[in-house]
């Protein structure tokens, strides 16, 4: 809580608040944050990753207790619970998709809930879970307070641009290999040289736009979720540097925030199913 | 903000979810679900099929109830009918009877009657003998009439 009102020890508790924690291998064996600058693309945002893999396994062991105990009699609240998310999800899907798929339906409900816990993390307190593990890491209360915790802590995973891109990109794999099984290679090919100007002088123009539309896909689907959540974890930030007045700011802000945390997890569902239609639908 | 190996990290993460939930969430849940509307429907038809029954069934048992009302009245009429018959019979038996034991009263009445009028002769004529016998015992002389005795007794 920057309530020094110094802007620099602000800007260096958003900065700090911004960072991941990092690890890599360097000749030193295992080293974290500053010692990783120069490890390149082999380091490893271990707050990123730690989160998301505990959610996600919120996530599958919740829904796999409800599995196991699912019934076609009446169901129990959880499973009603459960049901309601996996109804909705297949609801999306059956109006969306028309093709017949075994895995579209199960990979846009982990998107939707994963991707919806994982911006649920932006609820929490911007300093509670950091300055935890500054002060279980000994770090004095001058330090964290002005940003200079040697700790980093980042909790919301979908803030991370590893994070959006990794689901994105495998989205995109996703989306080639459902074109090239539908349509086949030479399909798949076909539709990105000879789209939309079916005549051969033209084929090179029709590759580059049909790579670029293809590449954005992706793109805007993983940015659009990075930018929501990195803008709207750097207001919970600044809220936190305005001292007492936070409280209610800090309440109204996360208020909004209910609308656009399961919105974008939503978004990114649909996004992802029409775009897998579209690969998988012959033009 | 650059790019790392945390993207390959959390795309093996999320392949990883999606087969879990492919193989171990999706398939139980959604087959519980449509097993369940499957259920509900066919408990919905089953009730609509019930609901058309109950109907065909008032409407027969209106039909049966009507049938025996019918049946039950025309019943009624004709014990009424053999009601009056057996009383008629009934009274004709009774009459019959009642004359018959009349004219065995007056029979044996008559009898009786007969009885006592022969029994009063009978007594008369023993009074008259009797009263013959004593006045005759007074005005006979034993021997005025000894010649007639004597006579009697040789004759014996």
């Amino acid at each position: 809580m920057a309530s020094t009102g110094d802007s620099l020890t602000s800007q260096g508790y958003i900065q700090h608040h911004l960072t991941n924690a990092k690890a890599c291998f360097t000749d030193q064996g295992l080293s974290f944050n500053y010692a990783c600058a120069d490890a390149g693309f082999w380091t490893w945002h271990i707050d990123t990753l730690a989160w998301s893999i505990i959610l996600g396994l919120v996530f599958i062991l919740t829904f796999r207790s409800a599995a196991k105990k699912a019934t076609t009699g009446v169901p129990g609240k959880f499973q009603c619970a459960v049901e309601m998310i996996v109804e909705f999800v297949g609801k999306s899907v059956k109006d969306t998709y028309h093709g017949s798929s075994q895995l579209i339906a199960p990979l846009s409900l982990t998107i939707f809930v994963w991707v919806f816990l994982m911006n649920f993390m932006d609820w929490i307190p911007v300093d509670w879970i950091g300055t935890l593990s500054s002060v279980i890491a000994g770090d004095s209360w001058q330090t964290i307070e002005s940003g200079q915790s040697h700790v980093y802590h980042k909790i919301v995973p979908t803030t991370d641009l590893n994070m959006t891109f990794g689901l994105s990109f495998s989205v995109l794999a996703l989306m080639i290999y459902y074109a090239i099984k539908i349509k086949g290679v030479g399909g798949f090919l076909k539709e990105l040289y000879a789209h939309p100007f079916n005549t051969p002088w033209l084929y090179w123009f029709n590759l580059i736009l049909e790579t670029i539309a293809l590449i954005a896909k992706p793109v805007s689907l993983a940015l659009r979720l990075f930018g929501n959540m990195y803008a709207a974890e750097l207001i919970f930030i600044l809220i936190a540097t305005i001292g007492l007045y936070q409280l209610p700011v800090h309440f109204v802000w996360a208020a909004f925030h209910l609308l656009v945390i399961p919105l974008q997890a939503f978004i990114f569902m649909m996004l992802t199913i029409v775009y897998l239609s579209m690969m998988s639908e012959k033009h | 903000m650059n790019f790392n190996a945390t993207l390959i990290g959390e795309s093996i993460a999320f392949f990883v979810f999606v087969v879990f939930t492919m193989k171990y969430v999706w398939p139980q849940l959604n087959g519980a679900i449509e097993a369940r509307q499957k259920q509900i429907e066919e408990g919905l038809a089953a009730s609509e099929q019930a609901e058309k029954d109950l109907e065909l069934a008032k409407k027969e048992a209106a039909n049966k109830l009507k049938e025996a009302k019918n049946e039950a009245a025309a019943i009624i009429e004709q014990a009424k009918k053999r009601e009056s018959l057996i009383i008629e019979e009934a009274a004709d038996k009774a009459r019959a009877e009642s004359e018959k034991i009349l004219a065995q009263g007056q029979a044996e009445l008559e009898a009786e009657r007969n009885r006592a009028r022969a029994e009063l002769r009978e007594q008369v004529a023993v009074l008259a003998v009797t009263g013959a016998e004593k006045i005759i015992a007074r005005s006979i002389d034993a021997k005025a009439q000894a010649d007639i005795l004597d006579q009697l007794v040789e004759e014996l």
